[in-house]
């Protein structure tokens, strides 16, 4: 039930955000307590779009349930996939064939640079700019079409499953990617003269939604929110998964906290994709994309985990096998729902308008949280 | 990386000698069972000690085994030890009837959504809770979906062929 807004008895204002509104990039409704403009809490209210992902984990085989995981965060897609089939391979101790674990994790990082890209033009439409949209968007199609040739699809991939991926790159995949790096080169500096450097942006992001290093470990902010706050949580540096450890690139780490050492970790994070691609593209080995696997999968009594990192933060697949073909339970760790429990805490005293800055630069995908 | 799984075993087997059971390492990572009057009491250990500092809760979650007579609900943490990276996983059972377990919002601000979203699922009374209300689904709901009394299919359906889902 979603109440009219109505003055408290001390004289708060509370209103509502959403369920649908620009700024909450899907269905997210925020119950506001105002005090004049000044934010007293922020509730919010969560579920719109909830699926019960796990319940329906329950009844798919190991092979079908990576293919509902494509509708959690939908723009780290691949990652959502490579989590779940890792899990699994784990179990079932697969050895993935080299050229699959190279593909995959061009991919992962293309799916990264995409979903930087839509969040920097998100975010700046947020902020008032609406031209920063399609900078991105121009970029972030290129990759599209990139996927769209090799997996089939351009935001569903389902291209990883368990052993390797679905099937072998399109034999123009490895020029088109080349392409793309060179046009990102090519575009990314206009996207500091556009926002980074811009004075105006600078003033409505910095020193607003701070979080410091403490209150991030506290609510489990992971991903570039928890880097901007100055926490080294990076996953593919910590615990590293495919080939990441014999791959040279950065964690990015900003120490301020507010909602423009968020934003700075982002832009530097497309750069630390593209230096990880460029180290790839030319040397995918030959070989299988594929392991040879059971038709049908069945994972051995027990606990599994495996913890990705997609481009809104840690990733956990929790499996519990009871030795059937199904799993017996499944949960997911998003990301994104960590993240949003820290925003009543980074709110509160600020001003209604920072509210936008600070969603923003959370990077909430509501389907992520909702699950 | 000065933290290996069998100091940890070691540490809390010290300070709380056998009341800790089942200690495996599925993967490398540590697993044990504690009697769900302790779980605070482990927990802030874990949290405080000066060599353990798990501070990290990565994630909350229950597992529902119908057949686990007065031990129905398992509620699994995991933690994280963010200065030598490593992590374990300790869980707790809980009867079914009366799933009372003490809260973890006093030592993780991120407990307080995981709690919500393991009652919202499984119904487990977090005691001590500051907001224990749903948080995925509607409040008027007066069920626990995830539990393993709720079929999500039905098995005896037959115009489906199952042998084309994998599952002959």
């Amino acid at each position: 039930m979603i109440e009219e807004s109505f003055t408290t008895a001390e004289g708060d204002l509370v209103i509502n955000v959403g369920p649908q509104h620009p700024a909450t990039h899907g269905v997210l409704h925020l119950v506001i307590t105002l005090n004049g403009e000044t934010i007293k809490k922020v509730e919010p209210h969560l579920g719109y779009i909830h699926r019960s992902i796990e319940k329906m984990s329950e009844s798919l085989t190991y092979r079908q349930f990576i293919y509902v995981t494509s509708r959690m965060d939908y723009l780290s897609a691949h990652i959502n996939n490579h989590a779940c089939a890792l899990c699994v391979e784990k179990g079932l101790q697969i050895e993935v064939p080299g050229r699959a674990q190279s593909i995959r994790i061009i991919m992962d990082e293309l799916t990264r640079i995409a979903s930087h890209e839509l969040w920097w033009g998100a975010m700046s439409m947020d902020l008032g700019a609406f031209t920063p949209f399609f900078h991105a968007f121009r970029e972030r199609e290129v990759i599209n079409e990139i996927m769209e040739e090799t997996c089939g699809a351009r935001l569903t991939m389902n291209y990883m499953v368990p052993g390797g991926v679905m099937a072998d790159i399109h034999p123009n995949f490895q020029r088109r990617v080349k392409d793309f790096i060179t046009l990102y080169k090519k575009k990314i500096h206009e996207y500091d003269e556009l926002i980074t450097g811009n004075i105006i942006f600078q003033n409505r992001m910095k020193n607003v939604g701070y979080l410091s290093s403490e209150d991030a470990i506290a609510y489990g902010v992971t991903g570039p929110a928890g880097r901007g706050s100055g926490v080294s949580c990076d996953v593919r540096k910590h615990s590293p998964y495919e080939i990441y450890d014999k791959l040279e690139f950065d964690e990015v780490l900003e120490t301020a906290g507010d909602s423009f050492a968020r934003y700075l970790v982002r832009i530097r994070e497309m750069n630390q994709s593209v230096r990880i691609i460029e180290q790839l593209i030319d040397n995918i080995p030959d070989g299988d994309f594929q392991a040879k696997t059971k038709a049908v999968l069945k994972l051995p009594k027990g606990e599994f985990y495996q913890r990705v990192e997609t481009a809104r933060g840690e990733l956990g697949v929790y499996i519990v096998s009871e030795g059937g073909t199904t799993p017996y339970r499944i949960k997911y760790r998003s990301p994104g729902f960590s993240n949003l429990s820290a925003l009543d805490h980074m709110a509160r005293g600020s001003k209604l308008g920072d509210l936008v800055a600070m969603m923003g630069t959370l990077d909430l995908v509501i389907p992520d949280i909702d699950r | 990386m000065g933290l290996t799984n069998e100091h940890i075993k070691q540490r809390l087997t010290e300070k709380f000698g056998d009341q800790l059971i089942n200690f495996e390492e599925p993967y490398g990572m540590l697993t044990f069972e504690a009697p769900r009057e302790l779980n605070l009491k482990v927990l802030n250990f874990l949290y405080d000690d000066e060599e353990l500092k798990f501070r990290f809760m990565t994630d909350l979650c229950a597992v529902h085994y119908p057949d686990n007579k007065g031990k129905e609900l398992a509620v699994v943490y995991h933690l994280h030890n963010l200065v030598d990276n490593c992590r374990i996983r300790f869980k707790v059972f809980a009867p079914v009837e009366q799933p009372d377990v003490y809260t973890a919002t006093g030592l993780f601000s991120a407990a307080n959504w995981m709690e919500r979203e393991t009652y919202d699922f499984y119904g487990v009374n977090f005691v001590g809770h500051p907001n224990l209300k749903r948080i995925l689904n509607v409040e008027e709901m007066d069920y626990f979906p995830l539990r393993k009394e709720f079929p999500l299919e039905d098995q005896s359906r037959v115009d489906k062929d199952d042998e084309m889902f994998g599952r002959g």
